[in-house]
């Protein structure tokens, strides 16, 4: 079995790098991430749950770093918005104008990533699915949308864009 | 963030976990089991909520299981509503599963803590209910079996140290006709005024609801009015809803007299359909 009792070091596996940082076993992710290791990508928001701005990819799939516990996400693969570099949905942000303020972003950029990743060939009714779980108070959703599509399109033309 | 310390295990087996509940209960740390923790963490993170150990009980192989074995599904408790729906081995669940929180929280929230958690509606439980699912319970006398509408009947009736390791229910019930609606307030995404489920079993139909009361229900009585096929359909969803066992919910999210007004017209277009094989 394995357990924390305390404060203590872990060791979690982001963007690609092992790195150890000091959690107690209440923080969650979305602090550990911001605080002890300066991955600010990933925004407080909410913090309930609701607003997606702290999105991230745990083993691929989207997850709301602040409803994971940090120590919960040992042995699990993370990836923030700084493990993206250039990508199709990225560019495709930009070329969109699918965003204004920018605060939730880095969330719906890592939530499009998850639903390129699983869903390459995702329908209109998938990505409004998947699309719902972040809010924009910018209000940028028809351009979002357009991004999404667009860099789908481009994912499934070229493999390796 | 939690303003509060707690202690984190992660047992490997149920014997172990159980074993732990029990030392920590002894020793005063109101341990609580843990599977996608999304509504521990919020409700601790507001305070509404303290606890002094989780038991994160998602490394246990048996409360992973996803399967058909021996003419029946096996469902671990800790799968997430996102697996249920990607696999789709039984798509009234799948479907029931789709329509809690969002679909990014989706890949958090486990089965077993939609049915074990404190929020009232508890939506994967309907088509459980429908289908004479059976839960594996993990407790300090060992494994166990019952009924799942006998465990949640009016509240969830699990002892402290008890947890529903798995949920097994017969083949033949999946891939019968089903119509699963939810009406909310206004989002797609919130509460539910009403959800309903509905099986046809031959020629049952079987219905379960979430959302008319303060905890989901299946009723046999208004399931004999509902397929009293001599009379027309609006009399007998009329009469269903005379023999309705609970109070109707009034509350923010709707009236008792709205929520009322949703179940005449939602049950209505569910027997119809399901009678017409429309489905």
């Amino acid at each position: 079995m394995k357990e924390m009792l305390t404060e203590g070091l872990i060791y979690l596996n982001i963007n690609g790098e092992v790195r150890k940082t000091l959690v107690r076993p209440a923080d969650t992710l979305l602090f550990a991430l911001r605080e002890r290791l300066g991955l600010t990508g990933a925004k407080p928001g909410c913090e309930n749950g609701d607003c997606g701005a702290c999105t991230v990819l745990v083993d691929g799939w989207p997850v709301k770093s602040c409803l994971m516990l940090a120590v919960e996400a040992c042995d699990h693969e993370i990836t923030t918005i700084e493990g993206l570099n250039n990508t199709p949905i990225q560019r495709e942000f930009v070329e969109k104008f699918a965003f204004q303020c920018g605060y939730c972003t880095p969330g719906f950029i890592m939530n499009c990533q998850g639903l390129i990743n699983i869903h390459p060939d995702a329908s209109d009714e998938v990505i409004n699915e998947w699309l719902q779980s972040n809010i924009c108070r910018c209000t940028s959703y028809e351009e979002i949308t357009a991004a999404v599509k667009s860099a789908l399109n481009t994912v499934n033309n070229d493999p390796v864009s | 963030m939690i303003p509060f310390d707690f202690e984190y295990y992660r047992p490997s087996s149920t014997s172990e976990a159980v074993q732990i509940f029990m030392e920590l209960d002894a020793a005063g740390k109101n341990p609580r089991y843990y599977g996608g923790g999304t509504e521990l963490i919020s409700m601790a993170r507001m305070n509404s909520l303290s606890f002094g150990a989780v038991i994160d009980i998602k490394a246990i192989p048996e409360c992973n299981v996803l399967e058909i074995d021996n003419g029946h599904l096996m469902l671990g408790t800790t799968l997430t509503l996102t697996r249920l729906h990607e696999s789709n081995l039984f798509p009234l669940l799948a479907q029931a599963g789709s329509r809690v929180a969002d679909h990014t929280i989706q890949s958090k929230i486990t089965l077993g803590g939609n049915l074990c958690g404190s929020i009232i509606y508890k939506e994967a439980l309907l088509p459980l209910l429908l289908t004479d699912t059976e839960a594996l319970i993990a407790g300090p006398s060992g494994m166990k079996t019952r009924q799942v509408n006998a465990i949640f009947n009016q509240s969830v009736q699990l002892e402290p140290a008890e947890f529903i390791v798995q949920l097994h229910m017969a083949e033949k019930y999946l891939a019968l006709p089903y119509i699963h609606v939810k009406k909310t307030k206004q989002d797609k995404i919130n509460y539910p005024l009403v959800t309903i489920c509905a099986l046809k079993n031959g020629q049952e139909i079987r219905v379960a609801f979430s959302g008319v009361s303060d905890f989901p229900f299946r009723c046999s009585n208004m399931e004999a009015a509902l397929n009293e096929r001599s009379r027309p359909i609006d009399s007998r969803v009329a009469r269903a809803l005379e023999v309705m066992p609970v109070r109707v919910l009034n509350n923010l999210e709707g009236s008792a007299d709205f929520r009322r007004f949703i179940l005449t017209n939602l049950l209505t277009s569910v027997v119809g359909s399901l009678e017409a094989d429309a489905i």
